[in-house]
């Protein structure tokens, strides 16, 4: 029986560039607490068991599964979801290019497609094919066959537009 | 139609991408509830039981819990199908199958709910459990259902169309197979979910991850003996479907009846492993076929006989049953054609429509079956096909009417644009091509329960500031129907997509449209668009003619104003025409409707297969097979889809590329696999599906055969492309290594017992050796139409 009322502390997070002190118990994961407390919804619930991908959240810009990351442990991080995944009301090229192909079909998966993609690009600047399959591998999709997913990744890549991407003299040090 | 399209056939974004991609799109589970229940089932641990008391005293007095339910709180049965009403929101009398709800309750939190759950005393008396299609026929003690028949055979029938045996015996070739393909599901990356909330004015409002508001409607009006008019059925964004959300769940009848009790909303959503064990999908099927060819290759007779495993309630079970049967026809010319049909009950999760209903699973053993013949008979695999194509606006011979097909064009473009005259037989060892061909429905052509009625009523509505409303019942899946219906509808009225507003999948503010189920939604609700957008255009025509004193004739809706077609000429914007309508005295409003032309034939049974119109597809798969582990990868796959006009050609490749994806997984690895009566891996983990990794390079191919009946020439996409994937991909396996496996998935160790078998002199197969010991009913003799094949 897991624990029902334990002992609450209070945690401050981050999220989308914005700092938010939550009170939770030892068992809340990361997943209930941005979906819940925070009113967080896009980042969504598929599993429960970190085997779908569709609560990819990233934490210090690492991919991270919500679902199976305590909240308590996120303290003092920063966190990126899809709904940070605009800056200033411009869309990213990733959100653009998944518009523009039609990878999101029920959309379900999408939110954490984005944000794999997006720690992806912005480690690896103009990914291969087969890097972009390894990368998503965990992200489950059961409508787009990943297809178009895959291609608009590649598309958002090319858009010279990713903000905060390194260099490519700095990545292939 | 002569002026060129401007909407239709583009590769625009669908209406909702942006709410998509950026986490705005409120899927069932993400609406926003203060105060809600957190609802939760209780299900039973055994595969079959009767249950002869639960006692619920010690988790109602649980502080927090507001209300406990079992099966004496909801005793009237449900089902989707009139014929079999066969389920409760809560087990009343007897488990079925492990995780047969049985009682639920409603707490302030998740963890209260569970802890009640674990309160609740369950008193079973344990049955004999029917966990396989040979236990469950025959004599049995202890019935799954009470059923006229013997044994728990749930359905059966027989079907002859033609002479079968006179085409038999004029074969120059008779192949006779038996096939088996596994059950696996549709494992929709969203959880079911539910809110359910009453208001005191007894008004019942359920916010449902469903693909068919409408019948889930009905059956809680039914189930919980209230007016259907007092019940309201939202649909959400839904996070895929595939046919898992077709019908009315239990958690969605336990919601509302708690929501009612306790007068609070009442929030379920299912766990992974509890949609497992929903499951609703494709059925285990047992196939035994027999086809008669002459030398050339013309077909001359067809036998075929099924047994599906059904799980433990009915579901849409009679007519998978029927499907089964049901469209072998509509992509072969047969002459004469013989189906058994028959569906049991066992003590496992019931089975339901995923993908193809009913149909890959036949379509499999066809495509597999001419792959044999052609070998024997020396023949290229797609000339085989080629020379027995039905004709186009023709009937067969169990009364479907063909109206277009476009299957030469798709076989001819995978062909050519897989060089599969160039492979076959000519790859070396350990890599193949296979070629499979098939059909599928354009929506059924009758609705689920008997009426006259509509199948789909759309309401268009504009006023003074331009704005334009379009009410549907219809259900956007993720497929993008919605994107459809605006398509359509901007396409007659002359305006950008972006600016149709869009009510759907609401049965209290939109029409009523059965569902998103049998690809009916565009051909059924697309028509109705088209026609509501025609009647409102020509009430504005006619109206800003009456005002302005312009020949109607002469006047038409583009680029967002009215313009003149009888010389250059701006008349006014569509703002402005729809105040003029207004001004006139008349609503700017108009209503469309679909329904299918009357297509059942003279037979009971009739009333599955008929659809307005029927798509095709051809494919081509290669791939790699290691001889050593037995491991199947494929490498490419063509796949040409004749659908009609694609109305958006990104969301049809969409399609096409989704549908070899799951055609894919089915072929290769997914399976609803049980030890006894338990699932043996009920999570993401263990329910393998394809990854990104998985994937091969998909060529989709669009071959527009432009149907008449279809809106602006469409047809249907969403299931049709998954169906040949399966014996395409068996086909290849042959081609690569030489041996038959007969059996869905092809997993590794089958093929490597295969090729074992075949060096220790054995035939080069695994698959089944015979047929269930069925005894199927005495035939019942159907005339063919007039000038079917063969008459």
């Amino acid at each position: 029986m897991p624990p029902q009322h334990g002992a609450r502390r209070t945690i401050t997070l981050a999220v989308n560039g914005r700092a938010v002190e939550v009170r939770v118990t030892a068992s809340r994961t990361l997943l209930e607490v941005l979906r819940e407390d925070l009113g967080l919804t896009g980042t969504k619930y598929g599993c429960d068991l970190g085997e779908c991908g569709a609560c990819t959240v990233l934490v210090d810009d690492e991919p991270r599964l919500a679902c199976l990351q305590l909240a308590v442990e996120a303290d003092g991080h920063r966190l990126t979801t899809v709904e940070g995944l605009a800056v200033d009301g411009t869309p990213h090229p990733l959100q653009a290019a998944f518009v523009a192909l039609g990878a999101a079909q029920c959309g379900f998966c999408t939110s954490g497609m984005l944000m794999t993609a997006k720690a992806l690009l912005d480690a690896v600047p103009d990914p291969s094919h087969e890097a972009v399959c390894e990368a998503l591998a965990g992200n489950l999709c059961r409508c787009t066959g990943y297809v178009k997913i895959i291609e608009a990744v590649r598309l958002a890549a090319a858009d010279a537009r990713v903000p905060g991407r390194p260099e490519p003299a700095e990545v292939a040090r | 139609m002569s002026t060129p399209l401007a909407v239709i056939g583009q590769r625009l974004p669908k209406i909702d991408a942006w709410s998509k991609v950026t986490g705005t799109a409120r899927y069932a589970d993400d609406l926003p509830l203060a105060g809600a229940l957190c609802g939760r089932l209780l299900r039973s641990p055994h595969a079959h039981a009767r249950i002869l008391g639960i006692d619920t005293t010690a988790a109602a007095s649980l502080p927090g819990v507001a209300a406990v339910i079992t099966g004496r709180d909801l005793p009237i049965p449900y089902g989707i199908l009139p014929i079999s009403q066969d389920e409760h929101g809560l087990a009343p009398d007897k488990a079925r199958f492990v995780g047969d709800p049985v009682a639920a309750v409603a707490a302030s939190d998740d963890a209260t709910a569970e802890r009640a759950l674990a309160l609740i005393r369950v008193d079973y008396e344990p049955l004999p459990a029917y966990l396989t299609v040979e236990g469950t026929l025959g004599d049995v003690a202890e019935p799954i259902h009470a059923l006229r028949r013997p044994g728990n055979i749930h359905k059966a029938v027989a079907l002859a169309f033609g002479d079968v045996s006179a085409g038999l015996a004029a074969a120059d070739l008779v192949q006779s197979d038996h096939f088996f393909y596994a059950g696996n599901t549709h494992a929709a990356l969203e959880l079911h979910a539910v809110v359910a909330v009453s208001d005191p004015a007894g008004h019942l409002t359920l916010w449902s991850s469903t693909q068919t508001p409408h019948y889930v409607q009905r059956a809680l009006a039914r189930a919980l003996d209230l007016p259907a008019s007092r019940i309201r059925v939202v649909a959400p964004a839904l996070g895929g479907g595939f046919g898992g959300k077709t019908e009315t769940l239990p958690h969605e009848v336990a919601a509302a009846k708690l929501a009612l009790i306790t007068g609070r909303p009442v929030k379920i959503r299912l766990t992974r492993e509890e949609v497992f064990y929903s499951h609703r999908g494709r059925h285990p099927m047992h196939i035994a076929l027999t086809t008669g060819v002459k030398r050339d290759g013309t077909i001359t007779a067809m036998h075929l006989s099924t047994v599906l495993d059904g799980g433990a309630y009915a579901s849409y079970g009679v007519a998978s049953m029927y499907y089964s049967g049901a469209l072998q026809t509509v992509t072969y010319r047969v002459p004469a054609y013989r189906f058994d049909g028959a569906r049991v009950y066992t003590n496992k999760p019931p089975c339901g429509p995923k993908r193809g209903h009913g149909t890959p699973q036949p379509r499999f053993a066809l495509e597999v079956q001419l792959d044999k013949i052609a070998e024997t008979l020396a023949m290229d695999p797609a000339e085989l096909r080629l020379r027995n194509l039905v004709n186009e606006h023709s009937v067969t011979v169990n009364h479907l009417r063909i109206t277009s097909c476009g299957l030469r064009g798709c076989i001819e473009r995978v062909v050519e644009a897989s060089g599969f005259s160039n492979k076959h037989r000519r790859l070396p060892a350990g890599r193949g091509v296979g070629l499979a061909c098939s059909s599928y429905l354009c929506g059924a052509g009758l609705p689920i329960y008997w009426n006259g009625l509509p199948h789909s009523t759309v309401h268009v509505h504009a006023d003074r500031t331009g704005t334009v409303i379009v009410q549907c019942g219809a259900t956007d899946i993720g497929q993008g129907s919605d994107s459809m219906l605006a398509y359509v509808t901007a396409e007659v009225l002359g305006l950008d997509p972006a600016d149709v507003r869009l009510v759907t999948a609401d049965t209290a503010l939109a029409a009523v449209d059965l569902g998103s189920y049998s690809s009916r939604v565009t051909f059924m609700a697309g028509n109705a668009a088209m026609q509501a957008a025609e009647r409102l255009r020509d009430l504005v025509l006619g109206a800003v003619a009456a005002t302005t004193g312009l020949d109607h004739a002469h006047l038409a809706l583009r680029g967002g104003r009215v313009v003149r077609t009888d010389h250059a000429g701006d008349v006014m914007p569509w703002a402005e025409a729809v105040a003029v309508t207004e001004a006139r005295g008349t609503p700017a409003s108009a209503s469309g409707t679909y329904a299918p032309p009357p297509l059942a034939g003279p037979y009971k049974g009739a009333g599955v297969g008929p659809s307005p119109a029927y798509s095709y597809s051809a494919c081509v798969v290669e791939v790699d097979v290691d001889d050593e582990t037995g491991q199947v990868r494929p490498a490419e796959v063509w796949l040409a889809h004749d659908g009609g006009r694609a109305l958006n050609p990104t969301l049809f490749e969409g399609q096409i590329e989704g549908g070899v994806y799951m055609g894919l997984g089915e072929a290769l690895m997914e399976e609803q696999r049980f030890r006894g009566a338990l699932h043996t891996g009920p999570s993401l983990l263990d329910y393998k599906t394809p990854m990104s990794v998985d994937m091969p390079v998909i060529h989709p191919i669009i071959v527009e055969r432009i149907d008449p009946e279809g809106p602006f020439g469409a047809k249907e996409v969403g299931q049709g492309p998954l169906l040949p994937v399966p014996p395409a991909l068996a086909n290849a396996v042959y081609d690569a290594v030489g041996v038959r496996i007969d059996e869905v998935p092809i997993t590794p160790d089958k093929v490597l017992r295969a090729l074992r078998q075949r060096a220790r002199g054995g035939a080069p197969r695994f698959g089944p050796k015979g047929h269930p010991p069925i005894t199927y009913p005495v035939v019942v003799s159907v005339d063919p139409p007039a000038g079917a094949p063969g008459t």
